[in-house]
């Protein structure tokens, strides 16, 4: 390999590049996203606040959000994006609360100290962020049973909660064993081209996709 | 990088929570904390969930290669191994087409009002979670280590370029999303 390392002024202009075609794909999704939902825009027709309370932005806007999020986690935070340690930390700190001390002697809390740190505050951001938003579009509504859960399992909440827990439970022992989640891995691993984490996020869509095809 | 920044814990703390709320935002208003939009995604006859991560991938990784090689900031890569990573994201996987929500989408559908990812959803992979410090260390000398792959990276393991790969990859999105906008999924 003769390919010469690229000079810090050629990765300032790429830098440069690449939040230009972030900004650029940014206003084309935001029209795509206008011509989908007339309705929506006419009435959420001027600026910030009409974006703000959109029920729904294109995939690609909200995906490119995300993506520049990421680098901001980075380099103010040097963190990826990550969730499921947090849960690992909150089940350790819930643990302790009843069980005491004797809980942190177990190996596990001692690799994950159940405090509260930058990605316990990132989990308890996502839920308010999640809940400005559907705020602000009128798309807060409390349920029990998603639509497409009860067309094919029917609208009974206790079911529906038994199977949320069982599906919980696989998840949480799930991230934790793969070191990582949807986001850790299938999120801030891959965009760094981890390989571990294209494996993870592939194992991830093939349990999935699998088990879904078999329920419904 | 910015070490000293890194460093203040107080502060750090604060910019989890700002980072966190924009992660929230973005989930929601990308629809993807609604079970009915993930399902649709595992279903295959809704591509929102793809569309959402890749090109938060192909944005990110834009974003952070450059930076890295600027020294402005570091990666942080995870190891894997196929007791690990192939076993514990398959098991994630069944969880996830029950739940239809996973850990952060989960946390997003609860401040949009839905209780199943609440009682369900948080519980569940709370207790998840507590199960598996039970058993991490059998699992961590038992299972873990088979058929270790370690950090390695695409490039390395296709032995090309980081550029090279980095290129390569945003080409591979990109007809992803052609491919996908062609059949209107």
């Amino acid at each position: 390999m003769t390919q010469s390392k690229t000079s810090p002024s050629t990765c300032l202009l790429w830098l440069r590049v690449s939040t230009l075609v972030a900004i650029q794909g940014l206003l084309l999704s935001g029209a795509v996203c206008a011509q989908a939902e007339p309705a929506e825009s006419l009435e959420a027709a001027s600026g910030l606040s009409g974006l703000l309370s959109m029920k729904a932005w294109s995939p690609y806007v909200a995906g490119a959000g995300i993506g520049i999020l990421s680098w901001f986690a980075f380099l103010l935070s040097d963190h990826p994006l990550g969730v499921s340690t947090a849960f690992a930390k909150t089940s350790g700190m819930i643990e302790k609360a009843f069980r005491g001390e004797r809980t942190l002697q177990r190996e596990y809390y001692q690799r994950f100290v159940p405090a509260i740190d930058w990605e316990w505050m990132l989990v308890t951001g996502l839920f308010i962020g999640a809940f400005l938003s559907a705020g602000l579009s009128g798309d807060f509504m409390l349920t029990f049973t998603p639509e497409v859960w009860v067309a094919r399992f029917g609208d009974g909440i206790l079911w529906r909660l038994c199977v949320a827990f069982l599906g919980g439970m696989l998840i949480g022992l799930g991230a934790r064993w793969a070191n990582g989640c949807t986001s850790g891995h299938a999120l801030s691993g891959t965009m760094q081209l981890v390989a571990s984490s294209w494996v993870a996020a592939a194992g991830i869509f093939i349990g999935g996709v699998v088990t879904a095809l078999l329920i419904f | 990088m910015l070490r000293s920044l890194h460093q203040q814990q107080r502060v750090q703390l604060v910019l989890g929570l700002i980072i966190g709320i924009f992660f929230g935002f973005f989930l929601q208003k990308g629809q993807v904390t609604r079970y009915d939009i993930i399902m649709g995604q595992l279903l295959l006859t809704d591509f929102t969930v793809a569309k959402v991560i890749l090109t938060a991938i192909l944005v990110g990784m834009l974003g952070i290669y450059p930076m890295k090689r600027l020294g402005l900031i570091q990666f942080h890569p995870k190891a894997g191994s196929v007791g690990s990573t192939v076993f514990g994201s398959l098991i994630f996987g069944i969880g996830f087409a029950l739940l239809g929500y996973c850990p952060g989408t989960s946390v997003g559908a609860v401040g949009q009002g839905s209780l199943d990812a609440l009682f369900g959803g948080v519980a569940g992979i709370l207790a998840g979670a507590a199960i598996y410090s039970i058993i991490y260390p059998f699992v961590r000398d038992h299972i873990q280590g088979l058929g270790s792959f370690g950090e390695i990276t695409l490039q390395e393991l296709f032995n090309i370029s980081e550029t090279k790969m980095v290129m390569g990859m945003t080409v591979f999105i990109l007809a992803v999303f052609v491919g996908l906008e062609f059949i209107g999924v």
